[in-house]
């Protein structure tokens, strides 16, 4: 092993180097500049996410446990973008309350120790690589879950969060255990070749695949997703429902359309039932929320819904409609997350009635609520429309007609909520509306670039057609 | 390999370890004990992965490298899940679920 293929793994060096960069800085910076360990993670952060787009050839490393390609270096990218626009979102949020409490470097390693949790585990190339992606990618997630310590709610959101995961990765490890029994290896490539449909190996398709059902938040398996996103910090209930959900579907994607691809006609029954519980409930629930954490919790639920519509096809368009449409969902819900950071920061509320008549104080956040909401609810000048457009042409062009009808359904459900919040911004009168404020340069910077991209990918054609020909490999 | 004993009676054995696990986190009162009964489900996996790999596979020692990260991961986990509950524990002075909902709907 020569150091050319070494640098095949560049994503994950640069991230480790940057990990280990800001331990030093840690030691290194007086106590009286404790706000520069966020300006330096920002600024290194952006060197790793601009160096993520020089090109990578496809090849295999460590025996072929890890594997690149376009398609996998691609959604790395997504990514480094959505952590990148998080990372500045909740900039003011860590200079004010988490930097005061001597906590910013360990916030950032945990953030960046969990990213490169799942860049492991979308590059695996066997069941091990994959499940020490995982666990590195729950695992911090879980402690910046409790990070106010000082809440109670915080720590309930994380012993929720870590027993929740822990149960489902056991679940997943004991599934991939009977995969093994009847393949004889843990290799993605080796297992290809010999699985076939015998009743244990459907088993552990059943099992492996609620393992990742909750890290997707899947129906049967969603129950921890709303307790978690309230308890938990916002910048960290958005990286769940964003990074770390687009993680987990590209992954199960992968497994699906090429391991498992000969038992397609068992699980494409089971992501049909799937669907169609995931969309009723995720939305019929959050009809009835109050609190706008809670209420983009059951959103994302619902989304996952309509990401099983991409999945069920298993082919290239699939893939390409999958990625495409995680690709707009990352902005359209970091849009809507960052909004609600902004609010939460300056005001402490959170409620959707704190809302009403914000547009005649804050107008721009206004402005970039509404296309956030307005793209997760498929509205056809934003992006949201088209990744929702696809997904349902991918569905109808295998024939599964009735589930597009209820997808259609659902989103009629989905408009009607979005729409209470729109309305009480812009329609509700009242007098102790939320007053006038200004927020800092890193939050609007974040906003900015999520409001271009909700609005420019919907229009941007060309890069549909380069996701579609990166997913030839899936096929 | 066990003289007299077959790969059919420890699969069962593991099942049932599998199956006292999932029991046990969906009844269990106190969130020690829900971290007890993951632990069950993981060793069930880590029993199967050695025993698969022994009886089917032996000339091979996937299994066997597998179940290794997962005892060494499955030690993090408790480690992190128990440091939570005694921030917990110094907030609500209990361990107990029903004292852990203060977010409901």
């Amino acid at each position: 092993m020569n150091i050319d293929s070494f640098l095949l793994m560049r994503h994950e060096i640069i991230l480790l180097v940057v990990i280990l960069l800001l331990i030093v800085a840690e030691v290194s910076i007086s106590p009286r500049k404790k706000n520069s360990i966020v300006h330096l993670a920002i600024f290194l952060f952006g060197i790793h996410t601009i160096a993520g787009f020089l090109t990578i050839e496809e090849s295999s490393l460590f025996g072929g446990m890890f594997r690149t390609n376009g398609m996998i270096h691609f959604f790395k990218n997504v990514l480094n973008i959505g952590v990148l626009v998080l990372l500045l979102q909740s900039g003011d949020w860590l200079q004010e309350k988490i930097v005061q409490e001597n906590k910013g470097t360990e916030f950032f390693i945990l953030l960046f120790s969990s990213l490169l949790g799942m860049y492991f585990m979308i590059s695996a190339g066997d069941f091990l690589m994959f499940y020490l992606g995982l666990e590195l990618s729950v695992l911090p997630v879980a402690a910046l879950a409790a990070y106010e310590t000082a809440k109670r709610k915080s720590s309930e959101a994380g012993i929720k969060l870590i027993l929740s995961s822990a149960l489902a990765s056991g679940v997943s490890l004991f599934g991939i255990s009977m995969l093994y029994a009847t393949t004889g290896s843990i290799y993605f490539a080796d297992i290809i070749e010999v699985i076939t449909a015998s009743n244990l190996s459907i088993l552990g398709l059943v099992l492996f695949f609620a393992g990742l059902g909750f890290k997707i938040s899947l129906v049967p398996f969603h129950f921890w997703t709303a307790d978690v996103y309230e308890g938990a910090p916002i910048s960290i209930a958005s990286y769940l429902s964003v990074i770390s959900k687009g993680a987990a579907v590209f992954i199960l994607m992968i497994i699906l359309f090429t391991v498992l691809k000969p038992l397609m006609h068992i699980w494409e029954n089971m992501l049909y039932g799937i669907a169609i519980a995931t969309m009723f409930i995720g939305n019929l629930f959050a009809l009835r929320q109050q609190n706008m954490k809670r209420f983009l919790a059951f959103s994302s639920i619902a989304q996952a819904g309509f990401i099983l519509l991409g999945l069920i096809i298993g082919n290239q368009l699939g893939t390409a409609t999958v990625v495409y449409f995680v690709l707009v969902y990352v902005f359209s819900n970091l849009a809507a997350f960052g909004v609600v950071q902004a609010i939460s920061l300056k005001t402490g509320k959170e409620n959707i009635s704190d809302y009403e008549g914000l547009y005649r104080t804050n107008p721009k956040l206004s402005l970039v609520m509404m296309l956030a909401l307005f793209s997760l609810a498929g509205i056809p000048p934003v992006a949201g429309f088209f990744g929702k457009f696809f997904l349902f042409i991918a569905a109808a062009s295998e024939g599964y007609y009735l589930l597009v009808f209820i997808a259609v359904v659902n989103v009629t459900i989905a408009l009607y909520y979005y729409l209470l919040v729109v309305r009480a911004m812009f329609l509700r009168k009242t007098d102790n509306a939320i007053p006038f404020f200004k927020s800092k340069i890193y939050m609007r910077l974040g906003l900015i670039i999520t409001v271009i991209g909700i609005l420019a990918l919907g229009i941007y054609s060309p890069l549909y057609e380069y996701i579609y020909e990166l997913s030839a490999i899936f096929n | 390999m066990i003289e007299g004993i077959s790969i059919y009676e420890i699969l069962a054995l593991t099942t049932i370890l599998f199956f006292i696990g999932v029991y046990g986190f969906v009844t269990r009162k106190n969130l020690i004990s829900i971290l007890i009964s993951v632990e069950l489900i993981l060793n069930a996996s880590v029993v199967n992965f050695v025993v698969i790999n022994k009886y089917l596979y032996p000339d091979m020692l996937q299994g066997v490298f597998v179940s290794i990260f997962i005892i060494a991961v499955a030690a993090a986990e408790t480690a992190l899940a128990v440091s939570i509950i005694i921030n917990l524990y110094r907030q609500i002075n209990s361990v107990e679920v029903k004292d852990t909902e203060v977010m409901k709907y």
